[in-house]
């Protein structure tokens, strides 16, 4: 999670990722950092967040993005 | 003649009055309807100029927009009361706003969605304007009576080089001729849907709705966050029977980035057009990939053209490592280069010059901002018998063997980022007014696809940096990359050694 943290970090340092849990909902993040974080994690974590990931549970918390991450790494 | 688009919208509503002619997420409006809340709020308007003891005609209204039916149903209102249009988005900062409005001294500011942070001076709002009929019909006409097609319709803020935004002034006539023209050019559906992508304001959503209104169509506002999560964007194009996109290169490259196409394809797309950037060939090839009988054309031009003076129609295969060609210019458009030393025409291939354009789709220049209108709106070179004002887009470019022209890059500090037109010149005036920064300079990754910010600074400050930057300008002005520099590289002439930082950091 700290690794996650410092990427997204990286990409937004104006978030407080650790608190944040409606980064879609609220509009916080657009589509340029969507296309950020997503080429930053599938490069970290050798994942491929498909299509079929790009919903805002997905993507609303560090937290959740956490969670896909160690998802897609079980599968 | 039609010399005013409301012709189009009465048009319509006389043929088509059940046709939806807005739509969003959550509601739509015909153009029976449409028509009658426009000249609803156009009645309104006046009112509200009749008890301030003024009469208006020609004055700025700004718009604070939404991806809503009420900002286009406010835009139309405004026309009815003989006065211009301004989109604003209220989610920029606050100190680029009032920079804005400073340079307008708007006669009113809308609220479309009532629910604005925002305060400036005679706001009201969509639904105060929408009370009551369109009880003043004559006067309406009467207004009518007196507009030319050269009044101004809308006024669209673009970055400036200085640090505050240029309103580029749209008249009547250069829509009409953008509508006439893309009509004479392109294949619309017979009942043409547009799936809107871009913001109210940017001028590419301009051809969403007057193309629409030209062919009595239908635009369609798509959610801002199927751009953000595009699973979902494909489903809501096919559910709203989309068949017309003129969106962003940005916008299309997110559907290829994500492989958008493996869970849905489009079903009624007919004709895809792109503009704002180069766009990658092998995005559109995934894109062609998908809808191999659609029509796709790469469009170009700057705002002060009226969104578009040249068109290329993807006619054949392009290899991954080729450009796009911009084309060849619209009917009633000429563009032409100039030798940047010599000031001559240049007619031969290979040979890179400025990409110039004349005819009736110039805009009228920058709003209250003679200097910058003079620096780009200039006598025609090529001749002094008679007063004729050409535009000098600032684009340098090239005709290929073939006779087509390409678009190489910039002649001075403008960038196109993720679809946003931005002067770094902007940015920088915005870092070097932090109290904590000696001096910051901007270079623009162009592999990368990212602004860079070299900045000279007692400490490394990143975070402050973004804090303050995150006051002054939108986001996506914001830069990427962030490097502190002990000390900024200066060339011979006192300036920043832009040249180094880019051979050094890029």
């Amino acid at each position: 999670m700290e690794q996650l943290q410092k990427i997204l970090e990286e990409i937004r340092p104006d978030v407080d990722f650790a608190s944040e849990d409606r980064l879609i909902d609220n509009g916080v993040l657009d589509s340029i950092d969507i296309i950020a974080i997503v080429t930053a994690v599938n490069n970290a974590y050798d994942v491929e967040i498909n299509v079929q990931y790009l919903l805002p549970e997905h993507f609303n918390s560090m937290e959740a993005i956490y969670r896909l991450i160690c998802k897609l790494q079980d599968e | 003649m039609v010399i005013n688009i409301l012709e189009w919208l009465e048009a319509a509503a006389k043929k088509h009055p059940d046709r939806i002619a807005f739509a969003d997420a959550d509601q739509e409006i015909n153009y029976a309807k449409l028509q009658r809340l426009a000249k609803t709020i156009g009645c309104r308007i006046v009112d509200q100029a009749k008890r301030r003891g003024e009469t208006w005609r020609n004055r700025p209204i700004a718009v604070l927009i939404d991806r809503n039916v009420e900002s286009l149903i406010l835009f139309m209102g405004i026309l009815y009361s003989g006065n211009f249009y301004v989109p604003l988005d209220d989610t920029m900062p606050p100190k680029r706003i009032s920079l804005i409005l400073d340079t307008l001294n708007p006669v009113l500011v809308i609220d479309s969605k009532e629910q604005t942070k925002l305060q400036a001076e005679n706001m009201t709002s969509y639904s105060e304007l929408t009370q009551g009929e369109a009880d003043s019909e004559e006067r309406l006409a009467a207004i009518r009576a007196n507009a030319l097609d050269t009044d101004p319709l809308y006024v669209i803020f673009t970055s400036g080089s200085t640090g505050t935004p240029k309103g580029v002034v749209v008249n009547h006539r250069s829509i009409i001729d953008l509508a006439e023209q893309f009509s004479k050019t392109f294949s619309f559906p017979k009942e043409a849907v547009f799936g809107n992508q871009a913001p109210f304001d940017f001028d590419v959503s301009a051809k969403d709705i007057y193309n629409s209104l030209y062919h009595a169509g239908t635009v369609q506002i798509v959610p801002k966050q199927y751009f953000v999560l595009p699973l979902q964007l494909i489903p809501y194009l096919n559910e709203r029977r989309v068949n017309v996109i003129i969106w962003a290169v940005s916008a299309l490259r997110i559907v290829s980035n994500f492989k958008v196409f493996e869970n849905c394809i489009p079903k009624y797309l007919s004709l895809i057009m792109f503009s704002g950037e180069v766009m990658p060939v092998k995005d559109l090839k995934y894109w062609q990939a998908a809808l191999p009988e659609a029509q796709f054309v790469n469009l170009y031009g700057p705002t002060e053209i009226t969104c578009n003076c040249s068109y290329y129609m993807i006619d054949r295969e392009f290899a991954d490592t080729e450009t796009l060609p911009i084309g060849r210019a619209f009917r009633n458009t000429e563009m032409f280069l100039l030798n940047q030393e010599t000031g001559g025409q240049i007619t031969e291939s290979g040979q890179t010059g400025e990409i110039c354009v004349r005819g009736t789709c110039l805009a009228m220049g920058y709003y209250y901002n003679p200097e910058k209108t003079t620096e780009a709106f200039v006598q025609n070179p090529l001749q002094n018998a008679y007063p004729e004002t050409i535009y000098k887009t600032g684009d340098l470019g090239y005709y290929s063997e073939s006779g087509e022209l390409m678009f190489i890059g910039r002649k001075d500090f403008q960038i196109k980022h993720m679809g946003h037109r931005i002067e770094l010149g902007e940015i920088e005036t915005a870092v070097n007014a932090l109290s904590f920064i000696d001096i910051g300079c901007c270079i623009y990754d162009e592999v990368q696809e990212k602004i860079v910010l070299c900045y000279q600074a007692a400490e490394s400050c990143d975070k402050r940096i973004v804090q303050g930057l995150s006051e002054m300008l939108p986001k996506f002005m914001w830069p990427n990359r962030y490097l502190f520099l002990e000390q900024m590289p200066m060339n011979k002439n006192g300036k920043i050694d832009r040249t180094l930082l880019k051979k050094t950091y890029l």
